[in-house]
């Protein structure tokens, strides 16, 4: 498949691979951002091509995993009226908050909808003029534009019966806060492909100096992977720490200026919980004054945010670096993907759900 | 007197349009007989006596029977390369083909929401009639129920099905042996790519056919060519990976899969890129793996290519494990195949 296998190819990712391990001396500790990197890496064995002592940590970038739990209740509580269609993503139902999940809801009687793209609430709004359609808007920079131009889409056609209860979150704070972390053993990111080809690249060069990492912005595939990996270790062994962009078949250093216009326009920057990280300031978005009327929480103004329930996970540790999934006691015994415990067992792109479903059985000799 | 009965003769049949179903077609009576003599009797009827009584009364051949039922639910009822008629049978004449049998004889029960379209009864029954008749099975008995509206999907088909069993041995995980040959009969993951995208209205161009397909003829082929037949199974729900990982685990095995070898046409590897699901996990309709001796998979392969080019050989299973499990390669290595939790959902990012 075009596009794919070229960057799948055996022999060209085993060239990678040797490359890297010719010009890496020492141990080093790299992070990926994204979930998407995460599935991928593992999926395909990236990590298991690198040269012993090149360890690799999995971020705080799956938007399913971050989404706090207290939102979840909240979304239940908002699906859960009888005159609410609740439309979300698909992997966002099976998610438990502390008061279940969105799957739960439906089986209980609630309209829950799957969408494939926010925009798709608009046909529903319209044939439904009668209903609250409620949209759960999660995820990074990545999504947030889609959920931007569904409000300025909602606001030119005059539709009254849309709100969306949003939780998105920004990843270059979430980097920093990481960094400020004294626990933190990160040496080098893989920054997300795709929230940089929305956002650009000028976040991370004052990150890149401030904390003197080096940040290689990367795509999905093995051959991305690989490349990113080489870009990022070749800094570290020269001792530099600059922002290098792997992925410019996607990324321009700008972004894209109408996806950025859009999001300036509806949202404004605020303070954001993060589900095993607490609160971390200016990570997330919010509505602005002037489309506080979309807002599920001010549309429905009984329905309230729990705050979220310590309950001895480590998926905190797990999506800031400090611990792997293997490391927690209740990983494949007490926390499984149908019984997760936490954050990065919940969605298939978390590091602990991608070492339940491709790490368990140990690799044969 | 000349002056004509202020009644009427006839019967005060429920008032029907003629062209949607009613509670009254699964009452038993006068709608219930037409509907069996206009729709379902020309589609499955291939003798006088066929679909009058009760049920059917069997002359099977052979001593051994092959037994199974199964319940089609889908939606969107119609979608690229089938419908659910197509579905209700090629789905238990595969069932009974993965016994090792040779399908002959199925039933059908069709619970109908009132308000059906008739046309599209009509349809599914023609569907379900060409596909028996391209299985070699007769559809010789059936039921109809009507349930109230929004008390159904539409239309759900219950089919059962006999067979006398061909294999001179069982096929059953616990036949299979280290050294195995593990061979596809097809490209997979069509058919669930093919009705999510009816379903939710996805777009694709062109449209993914399902591989929904009747499995006995090649199933039958390999058996009369004499081929040790160890395990057979149907790729339905699930997909390769949850098949091959029962089978696995119910005959504590190990398997090594080459990810490589698995064949997956460009529509539906881009359209799980596209919507993040893996194709090993994605339904199909037409597809089964047998495993069978090493020194019998070339000639089964040469066989099983003369039905799907596309038919490999994807593994081999490795050796006795307790418990037993499956290792894919990949490009790193290999990892783990493990039976996902619940259907997969489309990822957001």
């Amino acid at each position: 498949m075009k596009y794919v296998d070229e960057f799948r190819d055996p022999s060209a990712a085993r060239a990678s691979a040797d490359a890297i391990a010719r010009i890496t001396t020492r141990p080093w500790t790299i992070m990926e951002i994204c979930g998407g990197q995460t599935h991928a890496i593992v999926r395909h064995g990236i990590d298991r091509m690198l040269p012993e002592g090149i360890s690799l940590l999995h971020g705080p970038g799956c938007p399913v995993c971050v989404t706090p739990p207290g939102m979840i209740d909240a979304a239940v509580a908002i699906a859960s009226r009888p005159e609410v269609i609740f439309c979300s993503f698909g992997d966002m139902l099976r998610v438990p908050g502390d008061a279940g999940s969105l799957l739960k809801a439906r089986a209980a009687g609630a309209d829950v909808r799957m969408v494939y793209s926010p925009l798709d609430i608009l046909a529903i709004a319209r044939e439904n003029p009668q209903r609250e359609i409620v949209f759960f808007a999660i995820g990074f920079e990545t999504t947030a534009p889609a959920t931007a131009m569904t409000v300025l889409q909602a606001q030119r056609e005059g539709l009254t019966n849309v709100s969306l209860l949003v939780s998105h979150v920004l990843v270059p704070p979430a980097m920093e806060a990481m960094l400020s972390d004294p626990a933190n053993d990160v040496q080098g990111f893989l920054a997300a492909g795709h929230v940089c080809a929305v956002m650009g690249t000028a976040d991370y060069a004052p990150i890149a100096k401030r904390f003197g990492i080096p940040i290689v912005v990367t795509g999905f595939e093995p051959l991305d992977l690989l490349q990113g990996l080489y870009l990022c270790i070749r800094q570290l062994e020269e001792g530099r720490a600059d922002v290098e962009n792997q992925y410019c078949r996607s990324v321009r250093p700008e972004g894209n200026a109408a996806a950025r216009a859009a999001i300036e326009q509806v949202f404004a920057v605020q303070a954001q919980r993060w589900r095993g990280m607490g609160e971390i300031a200016a990570s997330g978005l919010g509505f602005g004054p002037d489309y506080a009327r979309f807002d599920a929480l001010v549309r429905f103004p009984d329905v309230t945010v729990p705050a979220e329930r310590p309950t001895g996970c480590i998926s905190g540790e797990i999506l800031r670096g400090t611990r792997k999934p293997p490391d927690c006691p209740a990983f494949g015994t007490l926390c499984t993907p149908e019984h997760p415990l936490g954050a990065t067992m919940v969605s298939s792109e978390g590091a602990c759900a991608a070492y339940h479903y491709y790490r368990r059985v140990p690799e044969p000799v | 007197m000349n002056e004509r009965p202020t009644f009427s003769p006839n019967c005060p049949l429920p008032e029907t349009d003629g062209e949607r179903i009613e509670l009254a077609h699964g009452g038993g009576g006068l709608l219930t007989q037409r509907l069996i003599a206009t729709i379902f009797r020309p589609a499955f009827a291939q003798s006088a006596d066929d679909l009058t009584h009760d049920g059917a009364l069997l002359d099977p051949a052979g001593t051994h029977l092959a037994f199974t039922t199964d319940g089609y639910v889908v939606r969107p009822l119609f979608f690229p390369g089938g419908d659910i008629g197509t579905l209700a049978v090629n789905g238990t004449v595969n069932d009974l083909a993965m016994c090792g049998a040779r399908p002959l004889w199925l039933s059908a029960g069709f619970i109908i929401e009132e308000g059906f379209a008739l046309r599209d009864l009509e349809r599914i029954a023609q569907s379900m009639s060409a596909a028996a008749r391209a299985a070699g099975v007769r559809l010789v008995t059936g039921d109809t129920k009507v349930v109230e509206r929004g008390k159904g999907d539409g239309v759900y088909i219950t089919t059962s099905g006999v067979g006398t069993v061909v294999a001179p041995a069982p096929i059953t995980p616990r036949a299979v042996h280290p050294g195995d040959a593990i061979l596809l009969s097809g490209d997979i993951g069509r058919h669930g790519m093919a009705v999510m995208a009816a379903r939710e209205a996805l777009g694709f161009e062109p449209p993914i056919q399902s591989d929904c397909a009747p499995i006995a003829a090649p199933v039958l082929a390999l058996l009369e060519a004499g081929i040790e037949l160890h395990c057979l199974r149907d790729l339905t729900r699930g997909g390769l990976a949850t098949a091959l990982i029962e089978i696995a685990r119910d005959g504590n095995v190990m398997m090594q899969l080459d990810g490589a070898a698995i064949p997956v046409s460009t529509p539906v590897r881009g359209a799980c890129e596209i919507l993040g699901l893996d194709p090993l996990y994605v339904a199909n309709e037409g597809r089964f793996v047998a495993l069978l001796p090493a020194d019998e998979a070339a000639r089964a392969l040469a066989l099983l290519r003369r039905y799907d080019a596309a038919a490999a050989q994807i593994g081999t299973v490795e050796a006795r494990g307790e418990p037993g499990g499956i290792t894919l390669s990949t490009l790193g290595g290999s990892h783990a195949l493990d039976l996902m939790t619940g259907e997969q959902l489309p990822r957001i990012c």
